[in-house]
């Protein structure tokens, strides 16, 4: 009796898990509305812990939305949309080249509205993919390392520096691993296109045994600690967030050019609540109105004039431009060249 | 203003027909700009379609023994430059793909560089697809790249295109509705013009109609005139056939009267004598009317081919005044002529002149009363005339400007013989000479004024 029993509860252990969701979860969390008709789900690469202001904003102006808030990384959020068409009415994300790809395979809804209109044309595509943040690549150094050195300005001063100082620097420099991070290997691969001197800078943070990370936090924390003298295309958004409470760490833009990277949002196309999604779209559109939130979440909204008219600030281009990184072959020969210059037996 | 027998207008139909012609051609206009510029969209999608496509091709190569991409990136943003449509690649190997979305379809034929038009997750897509043949070792492979784009942009430049070419169309018809009413409106201004010329002329000129017409109106401006000159011969016939009838009346008449007077005076008993006097007086009437119906026919002959002289109208008037004083001076009548300048001179036709100021002196005497006096009086400013005043009885009753058509005659005057062709001479005369004829009542005391009315210089 007892096996059988055992053999049902196994049994059953298998289905459940062949019916739960086969993407992995970070985070989630439900938003009670008070008087909730309509529940808005949606799946995000942005911690609650940042989201949760705009979350709460968006659910006082819209009392009767629950919100079903679920976290997962980019990799992670492609694969529940792309491959299993998860139930999630809305996508935020920051890896623009998977939301670009969601949209160019027919997975994003067309969505205008005024204030999608009011949005510039690079925060948008095809009325598909809307942006609502613009968050800059910066260098972060520890002023401790910078007692006797000048802060470089430009990536050519950055590399001259780095030739000059071997010493100081060796295994002091920190930057995203592309191999395992999406934003990491996004951000590298626009430097790529953008400027020459990528290849060369990431050769002589090779020759440094560079140290490579995952995640922003991180690489800021080791700044702060001492480790690093300096992580490289750091997220200026999450550096200032926590420079609020540390000291010793400065924020570097370099002048030749910012990558800014666009933290975007979709509608998918098999929503089941599509109004509400439209509804949390128009108000992460007009997030520039509400600069509380942009310092309450640490995610600067998108600047509709500022952006359009400074000119290092280059927000990377959404479109089809974007998914040339993400062919198979592309991918591969980029990571085995990146790898080559980076990863290197220094003696 | 409609008359009985219009139908239709002219003007109305060519309009309605070049109208109809100009929005067939702006039709075809529309058309035509349409297909051009969307043929062109078109080319210039597939032109960067093709770019791609070789831009792709350019960049495989080989690797020990296996084909590999580096795919450009300006392969893809290039498509993305111009509009915001979705882009799809694949790139196969003999049939294994290599690269991009394996379920885009490859080409089934053979063709070196082909364009094809299809539906692809869920929407119509242009495709390019590029053969190339690649030799890896010691054995070559075929390589097909396909390049796909949604057709959004083209769509709405399209929609752009079929508004400009409406507008264009819309304009050419506008334009040329216009120019066809312009065009209708000289095409018919010879005929315009030659009614206006018909519908001016005087009610007694039958002069063939001259002046250069356009081909088209040639028959009908034959037929107009060769209709003038049958009718101004059928006219003439009946006027000769008066004159010649009042003619042969007349001069039996004279006889007549002759034989009346001798048989008159012969005559001892009064009843008879009445009896006489009223046939005379009868034939009197006869051979005055048959006098003026000559006179009438004369100055139909004359101011058809008239002659004009220098003359001098003061004279006119003394010979006329001194030529009709003995029958004045039967009923002891005075005239008296007053002019305010010495001369009038005056262009025109003396025989006609002296008729028409015979026939007023004429009716003045007539109707004037024994021993009385008829001023003719000339003033030459603004015009000239010559105002024939008697003492007479005047005219009564109805208008009297209408003494001056044929046969009328006034309300009192059953008592005087007449023919009523009197002032209808004078008034012809009148206007031969581009003047008229004011009758009226005298002003001051009784009597009527007749006014001749000539143009001065």
């Amino acid at each position: 009796m007892r096996i059988i029993y055992l053999t049902a509860w196994l049994i059953a252990q298998m289905i459940c898990a062949t019916l739960a969701n086969a993407f992995e979860i970070e985070e989630q969390k439900l938003y009670k509305s008070p008087t909730g008709t309509g529940n808005l789900h949606i799946i995000s690469t942005a911690d609650i812990s940042s989201f949760e202001p705009i979350l709460l904003a968006f659910q006082e102006e819209n009392p009767n939305i629950d919100i079903d808030y679920v976290v997962a990384s980019s990799a992670q959020t492609m694969a529940a949309i792309h491959d299993e068409r998860a139930p999630f009415d809305l996508v935020i994300s920051s890896a623009m080249d998977l939301q670009t790809k969601l949209a160019n395979d027919g997975f994003a809804q067309t969505y205008v509205s005024s204030a999608t209109d009011s949005l510039p044309s690079w925060a948008k595509w095809r009325n598909q993919v809307f942006a609502f943040t613009q968050e800059p690549a910066v260098l972060v150094v520890s002023e401790h390392a910078f007692r006797d050195l000048s802060i470089p300005n430009t990536r050519e001063e950055l590399i001259e520096l780095l030739r000059d100082n071997p010493q100081e620097f060796w295994g002091r420099v920190g930057t995203y691993d592309v191999r395992t991070s999406g934003f990491g290997y996004m951000l590298a691969t626009q430097n790529s296109r953008n400027t020459d001197s990528f290849w060369r800078l990431t050769e002589v943070m090779g020759r440094l045994k560079t140290r490579l990370y995952c995640c922003s936090g991180e690489m800021i924390d080791d700044v702060a600690s001492g480790r690093l003298a300096m992580a490289y295309n750091v997220l200026g958004s999450y550096a200032e967030k926590r420079l609020q409470t540390m000291d010793g760490v400065k924020i570097v833009p370099m002048q030749d050019f910012v990558s800014l990277m666009l933290r975007t949002s979709i509608i998918t196309t098999n929503a089941k609540n599509a109004s509400a999604a439209k509804r949390m779209v128009d108000f992460l559109s007009m997030m520039e109105t509400r600069p509380e939130l942009s310092a309450a979440s640490g995610l600067p909204a998108v600047q509709r004039l500022e952006t359009t008219a400074a000119k290092g600030l280059r927000p990377i281009r959404l479109g089809p431009g974007l998914l040339v990184f993400l062919d198979r072959l592309k991918r591969e020969t980029f990571i085995r060249n990146w790898q080559n210059s980076i990863v290197q037996n220094n003696p | 203003m409609t008359l009985r027998f219009v139908s239709g207008s002219m003007r109305g139909r060519l309009v309605i027909q070049l109208a109809l012609i100009a929005a067939l051609l702006s039709l075809v206009l529309f058309l035509v700009v349409r297909t051009v510029a969307e043929r062109a969209a078109a080319d210039t999608q597939d032109n960067i379609l093709l770019a791609s496509a070789t831009s792709i091709s350019d960049a495989l190569y080989t690797e020990r023994g296996a084909v590999r991409l580096e795919l450009p990136y300006s392969a893809l943003s290039m498509l993305g430059s111009i509009s915001e449509d979705r882009v799809f690649y694949r790139v196969a190997v003999g049939g294994e793909t290599l690269t991009g979305y394996d379920d885009l379809p490859l080409p089934v034929s053979n063709d070196a560089n082909q364009f094809d038009t299809y539906r692809y997750k869920g929407e119509t897509v242009r495709a390019v697809a590029l053969k190339r043949n690649f030799s890896t070792g010691n054995h070559s492979r075929d390589v097909t790249i396909v390049v796909a784009q949604t057709r959004l942009g083209l769509a709405a430049i399209s929609s752009r295109i079929t508004n400009t070419a409406m507008a264009i169309g819309v304009i050419f018809f506008l334009l040329a509705t216009g120019l066809s009413l312009w065009a209708a409106q000289s095409a018919l201004a010879p005929l315009t013009r030659m009614a206006g010329a018909v519908t001016r002329r005087g009610p007694s000129d039958l002069r063939p109609v001259v002046g250069k017409t356009p081909a088209e109106l040639a028959p009908l401006v034959e037929a107009l005139n060769s209709f003038i000159l049958r009718l101004k011969a059928s006219l003439n016939r009946s006027e000769d056939f008066i004159a010649e009838a009042a003619h042969r009346v007349r001069t039996p008449l004279a006889t007549v009267r002759t034989q009346a007077e001798v048989v008159h005076r012969s005559l001892n008993q009064s009843q008879n004598k009445t009896a006489l006097r009223e046939m005379i007086r009868a034939i009197d009437e006869s051979s005055r009317s048959a006098g003026q119906l000559l006179d009438h026919a004369m100055v139909n002959f004359r101011t058809d081919q008239f002659e004009t002289a220098q003359l001098d109208l003061v004279e006119l008037v003394k010979e006329t005044t001194d030529r009709l004083s003995p029958t004045a001076g039967l009923k002891d009548i005075g005239i008296n002529v007053a002019h305010d300048i010495p001369e009038f001179p005056f262009s025109g036709d003396a025989i006609l002149l002296q008729n028409a100021l015979r026939n007023i002196l004429d009716n003045a005497i007539k109707y004037s009363p024994a021993d009385s006096i008829i001023t003719v009086n000339m003033t030459s400013d603004p015009e000239y005339q010559i105002a024939v005043i008697d003492q007479g009885r005047g005219f009564q009753g109805g208008d009297a400007q209408s003494y001056l058509n044929r046969f009328s005659r006034g309300e009192n005057v059953d008592d005087v013989v007449g023919s009523g062709l009197g002032l209808t001479i004078v008034q012809e005369v009148a206007v031969a000479h581009f003047g008229r004829v004011e009758i009226q009542n005298n002003q001051t005391g009784s009597g009527a004024c007749v006014s001749f009315i000539l143009p001065r210089g």
